[in-house]
């Protein structure tokens, strides 16, 4: 481990204990925070409890769903745009201020398009999260160095095999990065409209708990759902570094 | 996030002798921006036919804008949604380029605190909401804070990234010339850097807006972001989709401008 590893796990476990110690002497009061190893220990009752399984459930396979949803017409979307460069063009403000928008105002809109199921609440996600996967297809495609495409046709490449084996190849690491920003905010889009709008899921259990001042709930769930999203980015993220020094290599 | 350099150098060489070839390439993309608008209004007016009960058509939601923008109770939640929002800003961006200054020139602690910030980035803020309302209580505090958690963020990875790299070179011309620290952040590192930061501040602009507004969605009883809560809650499909539409209008405007500025910055 080197020495900016270490004193970030240090800052980050510093940091921690200051507010573990802050609230036990009473600094912060009990109403405003709790101390971090009583969230953690209610977190593990309620994991052992079984208690959350259904919100769980609920809110991973809607999350899953939109964050396939979104890669794989984000990325569709994207080609189609990159192809028509006075489209793109025309389109730059409207990506540019895309996530200002807050896209959870449509959900009575897709609750009469879809029905009062778990689809509206997809789509949240989904058309808050397709936006990153074009924006980095567009990057991706702009990237491909034209001496491959010369290649390709000097190979008398087919259309097919061009982008088979020269355009997603070399745009990949570019497409990595749009599907890490991809599931982040599907994950981001679907808490965020349980916890405003829907009646179930891990978002609506926070609001839930938060009506009915059960801070432990509250704060037991909260971390879960930061532990979850910071340990999928990093793992994508180490995934990402081994693919990249890969490519260095080769 | 990044944005696209043009590419067109032929175009370049080309605008630079006959202005009759600029001129029409700036109405062909003017022609082309009203065609895009044309089709967004006519898919809106096809949702529309679709759902009747949950949104209002284009021309009956541009009527309902005009009566707004006359009626004294939109301005007073405009107003509120304002000051969140040019606060909240005021302190992401100020905060924000001071912190990626200083995580910039430092590059150990830049080291330390680049994935830290990039989970914060990524984590759902929506569900630290309540720990906001708890900690600054009901009001505008909470609005700004929760803005402020939103758009700080990109702002100071925009500019740490773009302190890091910098050209060494100019760095040390500050330190030969014997600059003060202040005088190097003024007179080298802010200008060389000055474009990334226009990008910071634009995505940054953006999440503010969005935080502000989910924060006046839950627990807020003015603002913008209250209004179309109030719509939802209470089935008022005119209002909701006017202030629906303003917002984007005033987002899409905002962001062309600030567009535009990084444009001529990177030149």
């Amino acid at each position: 481990m080197n020495r900016i590893t270490l004193v970030r796990l240090f800052l980050i476990s510093g940091g921690v204990l200051v507010i573990e110690a802050l609230c036990r002497f009473g600094v912060i009061n009990r109403l405003t925070l709790l101390p971090p190893s009583e969230m953690a220990t209610y977190l593990l009752y309620l994991q052992v409890s079984g208690e959350i399984n259904e919100a769980m459930v609920q809110t991973f396979s809607n999350v899953v769903i939109a964050f396939v949803l979104s890669v794989v017409f984000g990325f569709v979307l994207g080609a189609v745009i990159h192809a028509m460069p006075r489209l793109r063009r025309a389109c730059n403000p409207l990506l540019a201020s895309y996530y200002s928008v807050p896209v959870f105002v449509f959900y009575p809109l897709f609750v009469s398009l879809f029905g009062l199921n778990r689809w509206p609440l997809i789509m949240i996600g989904f058309v808050f999260a397709i936006t990153a996967m074009v924006i980095a297809t567009l990057n991706g495609l702009d990237r491909v160095p034209p001496v491959l495409l010369k290649l390709a046709r000097v190979h008398r490449m087919s259309h097919g095999a061009e982008i088979l084996r020269i355009v997603l190849p070399a745009a990949t690491p570019y497409l990595f990065t749009g599907g890490k920003l991809a599931l982040a905010y599907s994950f981001i889009g679907i808490l965020a409209g349980e916890f405003i709008l829907s009646g179930g899921g891990l978002g609506y259990a926070i609001a839930y708990a938060y009506d009915g001042f059960d801070n432990r709930t509250m704060y037991a769930l909260m971390l879960f759902v930061l532990i979850v999203v910071t340990a999928l980015n990093s793992a994508l993220y180490i995934w990402e570094q081994r693919l990249l020094r890969r490519r260095g290599r080769g | 996030m990044s944005v696209i350099p043009e590419t067109s150098g032929s175009a370049h060489i080309a605008g630079q002798d006959s202005s009759p070839t600029t001129h029409r390439r700036s109405l062909q993309r003017l022609l082309d921006s009203l065609v895009l608008i044309f089709g967004l209004v006519a898919i809106w007016q096809l949702v529309y036919w679709k759902s009747e009960v949950a949104i209002t058509g284009p021309i009956e939601t541009v009527k309902t804008v005009v009566e707004l923008l006359g009626s004294e109770n939109f301005w007073r939640h405009a107003l509120a949604s304002g000051r969140a929002f040019g606060l909240s800003l005021l302190i992401s961006s100020a905060g924000g380029v001071a912190v990626g200054l200083v995580l910039g020139a430092h590059r150990f602690s830049g080291a330390v605190a680049a994935p830290i910030l990039t989970a914060l980035y990524t984590i759902p803020k929506v569900t630290l909401y309540p720990m906001v309302l708890l900690i600054f209580g009901l009001g505008i505090s909470a609005k700004v804070a929760f803005g402020v958690m939103h758009g700080i963020i990109p702002v100071v990875i925009f500019t740490m990234d773009a302190v890091r790299n910098i050209n060494p070179v100019w760095v040390k011309t500050a330190r030969v010339l014997k600059l003060s620290p202040s005088e190097t952040a003024a007179r080298i590192l802010i200008p060389a850097v000055m474009p990334e930061i226009v990008t910071g501040l634009r995505v940054g602009f953006s999440l503010t807006l969005l935080g502000v507004i989910i924060g006046e969605m839950f627990a807020s009883q003015q603002g913008l972001g209250f209004m179309i809560i109030n719509g939802m809650n209470v089935h008022n499909v005119r209002s909701l989709t006017a202030v629906v539409l303003l917002l984007v209008l005033f987002a899409v405007a905002s962001s062309t401008v600030l567009l535009a500025l990084e444009r001529g910055l990177q030149r």
